[in-house]
């Protein structure tokens, strides 16, 4: 253990320069979230990640977020273990009916100032499960979307310009 | 005690049926091949529902001694059929889901609690005679636990981390958790009613997404049994193409466990080693398929995508990193006594349990069970490579983590050999339209996916893919028992089931 503890110390660190944040997202954010949200929330963001129905494709490219590459603490922004405690609601996947009560009740006890981050095509619409009997469709179905980051599923860089426009 | 073999003479054969036999058989039958599953003769596959022509009921089973598959149907016209469960308790899960999603029922089964429908959809019985549901979620009793001081702490469906949702309900004594019990399909998304009637291509596409981190290995179980019920030959290029992209995925999910499962046992080093080299192998196959999970690239005839040089030298570059790395994290997790005192003896799922659950994956081979799907039944190109199934039969966290570490050597050396040999040619054959079922099978990271169709033209007509959590799931609730509330996170991360890919 202490070598390989040494050795992080001397090699050059893992980390990658961040990707500019994402033009389209910027610009959905400037239309739904006021300026003064923004300038309260805008520094550091605690984040509640709730699968609503995913494949769990997406979440596994949110976890890549924490490793040494993209390093997502860096921005001040950091997964947190209860809704009271987030200032961001990231949820994945198309809303099942099976999942719609729980995100709302996750929803309301996220305290206000708050913004919900969408993720993947199926958090837009439902995507692939649209139409089905024990699918809802998109995220803001349920709760207000202030974000949606595309992709199936979207990769860590793009995740990550997504969220570098709530820092801006 | 008849032999299973003879049992199924007297049944009567489907025809297009492929490529292990199908036959319709009678209520005696059906329970007699119920009770060789009991007596450990055969092992439980999956179990399905049925609407055409007739309502019917099928499972898949494989014989112990002869490994022989076939899928026993019973028609069921009245809408009831003996419950396979009554005799055989990892039925007892598939039956309740068949309860809830067609309205068959299972007669006599011990359990007679909805599954996957948890009261909030608009109908019941989906895949059945569809029918209003009554408003408003129905009560679910807990099963009952008896004792002094005890006291009850239930968990999600929302969890503390970035994971998938579904709810345990835990009655422990003090720290010692005396029972816990799963209620799961918040993620149920109907994936076999929007199967029902879609192209193929669009149906390939939902496979791939039914469990995000095995959609190589849903995309080859799905391919499979498609390329078995219309007799199609897979290029033997796109088979290799196949398998490596099936090595890369058991490698990253692997990698990803090994320091997941340390990391909830605040070993958080081994996570950041463990995550650096998870991310070399997404980025080799990124750079060789053109996305990270290799979703899409499987399809029913071959693969949509050539591996070219720059790919292929990309992952020789991971293959070669992890070689260089992984032997002293796997030196850090042996001589590191405060890990192992967390990982060493909890959770222990026995040889018994895993052997009658037909557990696949690394929770079998944990606890001693000889099961892979690339060796038996075997599919190409394994058959032509050289690799080998380490089995451990302690059964606890440590075994699991030991299966993968040996699972994750035994990857790279596949993929060195199918990147030496990989053979010229076309990657992708014609389909042909046409009717005709059949059965496919593939060993995913978690382990065998099992994957019936039946096709008319060029629609699916029905299909039914069946996660190996099924069989592990239950598991964990065994696993747990005795061992105190703050495990259960440790125990829960080496045993990895899919949320998704069970709630379908």
């Amino acid at each position: 253990m202490r070598r390989t503890l040494f050795e992080s110390l001397t090699r050059r660190p893992m980390t990658e320069r961040p990707p500019a944040p994402d033009e389209a997202a910027l610009a959905e954010l400037a239309a739904s979230v006021d300026r003064a949200a923004r300038r309260r929330l805008g520094r550091s963001l605690s984040i509640r990640a709730v699968d609503a129905g995913s494949c769990n494709g997406c979440e596994l490219e949110i976890h890549a977020l924490n490793n040494a590459f993209y390093d997502l603490e860096r921005f001040g922004l950091r997964f947190v273990a209860s809704p009271r405690h987030a200032d961001v609601l990231m949820v994945t996947g198309p809303v099942t009916k099976n999942m719609r009560e729980a995100l709302e009740r996750t929803y309301h006890a996220t305290p206000d100032p708050k913004w919900v981050v969408a993720i993947g095509d199926c958090a837009v619409d439902g995507g692939l499960f649209s139409g089905s009997y024990a699918v809802v469709g998109g995220v803001n179905k349920v709760v207000p979307v202030d974000l949606h980051i595309r992709g199936c599923p979207p990769s860590p860089v793009q995740l990550l310009a997504g969220l570098l426009t709530l820092l801006k | 005690m008849p032999q299973l073999a003879d049992l199924l003479r007297n049944g009567k054969a489907v025809d297009a049926h492929r490529p292990w036999p199908r036959v319709i058989v009678t209520a005696d039958i059906w329970r007699n091949v119920a009770q060789q599953l009991a007596d450990g003769r055969a092992t439980l596959l999956g179990e399905w529902g049925d609407n055409l022509p007739v309502r019917a009921a099928s499972m898949a089973i494989m014989g112990e001694d002869t490994r022989e598959i076939a899928v026993v149907t019973i028609d069921c016209p009245g809408g009831a059929f003996p419950s396979v469960g009554a005799f055989h308790p990892p039925a007892i899960r598939l039956e309740r889901a068949i309860f809830s999603l067609y309205g068959l029922e299972p007669t006599n089964l011990p359990d007679t609690r909805p599954w996957l429908d948890l009261g909030f959809w608009d109908v019941r019985y989906p895949l059945g005679a569809r029918s209003a549901a009554p408003a408003g979620p129905t009560a679910y009793a807990f099963l009952p636990v008896e004792g002094e001081s005890l006291h009850q702490i239930p968990v999600g469906p929302v969890h503390a981390g970035i994971i998938e949702p579904g709810h345990f309900r835990f009655t422990a004594g003090g720290e010692t958790v005396a029972r816990l019990e799963q209620r799961l399909g918040y993620v149920h998304k109907g994936i076999e009613s929007l199967m029902a009637g879609a192209s193929i291509e669009r149906a390939a596409q939902l496979a791939a997404r039914t469990s995000g981190d095995s959609t190589v290995a849903y995309g080859i179980a799905f391919a499979h049994a498609v390329e078995a019920a219309l007799k199609i030959s897979t290029p033997p290029r796109a088979q290799y193409l196949r398998a490596l992209m099936a090595e890369l995925e058991r490698l990253a999910n692997h990698l990803g466990d090994i320091g997941a499962i340390c990391n909830d046992a605040s070993f958080a080093l081994m996570h950041a080693h463990c995550g650096i080299l998870r991310e070399r192998v997404l980025r080799a196959a990124d750079t060789a398929f053109g996305h990270r999970l290799m979703m899409d690239r499987t399809v029913p005839g071959g693969v949509t995508l050539d591996l070219e040089a720059a790919g292929a030298a990309s992952i020789r570059d991971g293959v070669q990193e992890i070689r260089r790395r992984f032997p002293r994290l796997i030196e850090l997790y042996d001589n590191t006594a405060s890990l192992q005192d967390r990982t060493v003896a909890t959770g222990i799922v026995t040889t018994d349990l895993a052997r009658q659950f037909g557990a696949g994956g690394y929770i079998g081979r944990a606890s001693g069970r000889n099961f892979d799907a690339r060796k038996v039944p075997g599919y190409a190109p394994y058959d032509q490579l050289d690799f080998s199934v380490p089995i451990f039969t302690a059964g606890d966290v440590d075994a699991r983590i030991w299966v993968r570490i040996r699972e994750v050597e035994q990857s790279l050396g596949l993929i060195e050999q199918i990147l030496e040999r990989l053979p010229k040619g076309a990657i992708r054959a014609p389909i042909a339209v046409g009717k005709g079922e059949g059965l496919g099978i593939a060993e995913g990271f978690r382990g065998d996916i099992l994957c019936w169709v039946r096709l008319d033209g060029m629609r699916v007509e029905r299909c039914h893919l069946r996660d190996p959590s099924w069989f592990q799931w239950p598991l964990l609730e065994a696993a747990i028992e005795g061992n105190i509330v703050a495990d259960f996170p440790l125990c829960n991360k080496s045993f990895n089931c899919s949320y998704s890919g069970h709630d379908l």
